[in-house]
C-alpha cells in the first residue's frame, strides 16, 4: 500500500515536470503547434545589419511572418547576406518589396520589416529583396547632421 | 623546498586517482542495465525521496528569486521606460541561467548530501558489505537506483522553478507593479525561443543532475567508514557540487550562446 | 582430519597497505562442523571471512571454497557462490530502511521468484529459528543488540545456506544474549548440518561450541586442533591467548624506544 501511494506521488511529480515544460513551451516560448508550419526561404543583402541577430524576427505590418535563419559576409560585395524564412502562408510578398531593418523602441531589438511594393508578381523562394535599407546607425545619422551633408 | 615539490605532485597523482576512481566506479554502475522488475520500484522510492522531497525547497527557492528578478528588473528597467521588457529578463534568467543553476545547488544542498551520507552509514554499518555476501552486487541495488535518480529528479525540478519563478516574476510585476500583462507575455515569448533557450536549459539541468548524484553516490560509497570520514564526505559532496555546477555552467553556456 | 574440507586456504598471504596481515596462513574448515578461529584483536580474523567471501583477493596463494578457488573466479561465478554462503556481520548489517520481515525475505525476494506466500512461510520459520517471529513488524532500530544479531543470522540462513561466517558473534553480548547465539550456532549446524565458521576472541563460549578451533596471530596459525588438543598445546603463545595472561610471548608494550629516551632520562644524568 505505501508502495501504491509513493508511486502516485511520483507519478503526480513527473506530470508536474511535464506540465512545467508544456507551460514554458506555450506561454513563455509562445511555441505553438501552427509555428512548426512550412517555411520559404529568401535572401537579402544589406550594407550594414548593426545590431540584427539570428533568431530575430521579420515582420510585415508589425506583424511577425517569420525569423532570420542567419547572417553571413558575401565575400564578393562585402554586403552582409541574411538569410530569412517566411511563413509560407505569406506567399504574395511584391517582388520589389524591399526589407527595412528597425529597432522596436529606443533600445529594443532590431529586426526586419518587409515594406511592401507595388508589384504584380511574387518573391519565390531563394530569391533575393530587390532593394534593402540598412539599420539606422546613430552615430553616422549625427555626424551626417554635424557636417551638414 | 624539494619537499613542497613533492608534496604537490602527490597531490597531483591523489587528483587524478580519484578521478579515476570515480570513473571506474561511475563505469561499474552504468554496466549493469537495471532489470525493469526489480529495478523500477527501487527508482520509485528514491525518486520520491530525491525528486519529491526536494519540491517544497525548490518551489519556494524559485517563487522568491523570481519575484526579487521582478523588483530588480522593474527598478533598472522602468529607468529606460521600458517596464515591459520585464517579463523578457526574468525568463530569459530563469530558463537559461538561474532555473539549471540555483536548482542544482539546492538539490546537492537538499538531496546530494542525504545520498552521502546515507551511502555512506550504509558501508560504515555494514550493509554494503552484507548484501555483497548475499550475493546482491550494491553498484546496481543501492547506488544505481540513486543516481539514475538524480539524474531524471534534475530537470524537472529545474523546470518547475523556472516556471515557478516567472510566475513570482509576473506576481510582483503585473499585479503589483502594474506592468500591462499583455506586453509581459508578448513580449516574453517572442524573445523566448523554446529550443535555444527552453531546450538548452532543460540540457544544462540534466547535465548538473549527472554530475550532482554523480558526486554525491561516489562520495558515499568512496567515504572512510567512521563518523569524520561520513561528516567529511558530505561536506565534499556539497562543495564539489556546486563548485562543479558553477564550472560547467560557464563551459555549457559557452558553448550553447556563445556563438553570437 | 577425517571429514573433507569445505574450505581450504593454503599458503595466503595478504597485506593491506604497507602491513602484512596474513604470512602464509594454511588452514582447512571441516564440512558440516564448527570451526572456531581465535586470535587477538587485530589480527585480521574477519578480513580472512572477507578472503574466504571473495570479497578482498590474496596476494598469492590459494582459496578453495566447495572445491573452486573463490580468487578467480568470474563475477557471475562469485555472486552464484556467495548464494551458498552466509554471513553473519559483527553489526548485524541489518538495512535499516527495512523492517525484520522485510530484512529476511530480502535475499529471498533477489535470488527466487516464490510466491509471496511461500515467501512468508520460510520468513517465519526462520524467524521462528531464532525466536523472534513475534519481532516480524518491528524495524531494525527497535531492536536490542542481541535480537539484532538473531534476525541477522535468520537473514543469513534464510537461503539455506551451506556455508555460514560468524563475525564476532559474541562481542558485547550480555550473558543471556550470548547464550541465546551459542545454542542457535549449535542448533542450526546440527539441524541443517551448516559448516559453520566462528571467528571471535570470546575463548571460553567459542570453545564450548567448535568441534575445531585454530587461533591465529602475526599473521600466521600459531595453533590448531580440538578444544581438548589446544588445551593441551605445548606453545606458549596459545596458552597466553587462551588463559588470558596479559603479559607473555605477546608483550604488554606496545613496541616502543627505551622508556629512559622518553622521560629525558638518558644522556648521563641517570
Amino acid at each position: 500500500m505505501a508502495q501504491r501511494t509513493t508511486e502516485i506521488i511520483v507519478g503526480l511529480f513527473m506530470i508536474a515536470g511535464l506540465a512545467a515544460l508544456l507551460v514554458l513551451a506555450l506561454q513563455v516560448s509562445g511555441l505553438s503547434p501552427s509555428s512548426a508550419e512550412s517555411t520559404y526561404t529568401v535572401y537579402a543583402d544589406f550594407n550594414d545589419t548593426g545590431g540584427l541577430t539570428p533568431r530575430g524576427r521579420v515582420s510585415m505590418a508589425g506583424v511577425t511572418v517569420g525569423t532570420i535563419e542567419s547572417i553571413a559576409l558575401n565575400k564578393e560585395t562585402f554586403q552582409a547576406r541574411v538569410t530569412m524564412s517566411i511563413r509560407s502562408d505569406v506567399d504574395n510578398i511584391p517582388a520589389d518589396s524591399s526589407a527595412v531593418i528597425r529597432t522596436s523602441g529606443l533600445l529594443g531589438e532590431q529586426y526586419i520589416d518587409i515594406s511592401i511594393g507595388g508589384d504584380m508578381e511574387s518573391l519565390q523562394a531563394g530569391d533575393s529583396f530587390y532593394s534593402t535599407q540598412s539599420a539606422m546607425n546613430l552615430e553616422r545619422l549625427i555626424s551626417n547632421f554635424a557636417s551638414g551633408r | 623546498m624539494i619537499d613542497r615539490i613533492a608534496s604537490l605532485g602527490r597531490l597531483g597523482l591523489d587528483i587524478v586517482t580519484s578521478f579515476g576512481r570515480s570513473g571506474q566506479f561511475l563505469a561499474g554502475v552504468l554496466a549493469g542495465v537495471p532489470r525493469p522488475v526489480t529495478g523500477f520500484p527501487l527508482l520509485i522510492k528514491q525518486l520520491y525521496s530525491v525528486g519529491v522531497l526536494s519540491l517544497a525547497i525548490v518551489v519556494v527557492s524559485g517563487l522568491f528569486i523570481g519575484m526579487v528578478l521582478g523588483l530588480q528588473g522593474y527598478t533598472i528597467l522602468s529607468d529606460y521606460g521600458s517596464e515591459a521588457a520585464i517579463g523578457q529578463m526574468i525568463a530569459l534568467t530563469l530558463v537559461r541561467e538561474l532555473g539549471p543553476v540555483v536548482t542544482a545547488l539546492l538539490f546537492a544542498g537538499r538531496a546530494g548530501s542525504a545520498l552521502t551520507a546515507e551511502i555512506g552509514l550504509m558501508k560504515a554499518t555494514e550493509q554494503l558489505s552484507s548484501m555483497e555476501m548475499m550475493g546482491v552486487d550494491p553498484l546496481r541495488r543501492v547506488i544505481a537506483p540513486r543516481l539514475w535518480a538524480g539524474f531524471i529528479a534534475m530537470p524537472v525540478l529545474a523546470v518547475i522553478f523556472s516556471v515557478v519563478g516567472i510566475w513570482g516574476g509576473m506576481l510582483v510585476g503585473v499585479d503589483w507593479l502594474g506592468v500591462f500583462e499583455g506586453s509581459f507575455w508578448g513580449n516574453m515569448q517572442s524573445s523566448v525561443d523554446f529550443v535555444d533557450d527552453v531546450m538548452n536549459g532543460v540540457i544544462k539541468s540534466v547535465v548538473f543532475g549527472f554530475v550532482c548524484a554523480w558526486i554525491a553516490v561516489y562520495q558515499g560509497y568512496d567515504c572512510v567508514p567512521t563518523s569524520a570520514g561520513i561528516s567529511s564526505a558530505t561536506t565534499k559532496t556539497v562543495v564539489y557540487s556546486s563548485l562543479a555546477v558553477l564550472g560547467l555552467d560557464f563551459v555549457l553556456t559557452a558553448v550553447m550562446f556563445g556563438d553570437f | 582430519m577425517d571429514t573433507p574440507a569445505y574450505v581450504s586456504l593454503k599458503d595466503v598471504v595478504f597485506s593491506r597497505s604497507d602491513r602484512r596481515i596474513f604470512d602464509g596462513v594454511t588452514l582447512d574448515i571441516p564440512r558440516g562442523k564448527i570451526t572456531a578461529i581465535m586470535g587477538p584483536s587485530g589480527t585480521g580474523k574477519t578480513t580472512l571471512l572477507r578472503l574466504i567471501g571473495g570479497q578482498l583477493r590474496p596476494d598469492s596463494g590459494r582459496v578453495e571454497v566447495d572445491g573452486q578457488q573463490v580468487p578467480e573466479l568470474k563475477r557471475k561465478q562469485l555472486y552464484a557462490l556467495r548464494e551458498k554462503m552466509g554471513m553473519l556481520f559483527q553489526s548485524g548489517a541489518l538495512f535499516t530502511d527495512l523492517s525484520v520481515f522485510e530484512n529476511v525475505a530480502f535475499p529471498l525476494r533477489v535470488h527466487t521468484s516464490l510466491p509471496e506466500d511461500m515467501i512468508r512461510d520460510i520468513v517465519l520459520m526462520k524467524l521462528e529459528a531464532v525466536g523472534l517471529r513475534g519481532a516480524r513488524r518491528l524495524m531494525p532500530s527497535e531492536l536490542s543488540g542481541g535480537m539484532t544479531r538473531r534476525v541477522a543470522l535468520a537473514r543469513s540462513i534464510a537461503l539455506d545456506p551451506e556455508l555460514i561466517m560468524y563475525d564476532e558473534p559474541f562481542a558485547g553480548q550480555d550473558p543471556i544474549a550470548m547464550g541465546v547465539l551459542v545454542k542457535l550456532i549449535r542448533d542450526l549446524n546440527r539441524s541443517m548440518g551448516l559448516t559453520s565458521v566462528l571467528v571471535s576472541h570470546d575463548v571460553p563460549e567459542s570453545l564450548s561450541i567448535c568441534h575445531y578451533a585454530c587461533i591465529i596471530a602475526d599473521g600466521k596459525v600459531i595453533g590448531e586442533g580440538t578444544p581438548e588438543e589446544l588445551r593441551q598445546h605445548p606453545s606458549r603463545q596459545v596458552q597466553q591467548f587462551l588463559q588470558g595472561q596479559p603479559d607473555g610471548p605477546v608483550p604488554f608494550h606496545y613496541p616502543a624506544t627505551d622508556p629512559a629516551e622518553d622521560y629525558g632520562l638518558s644522556g648521563g644524568v641517570s
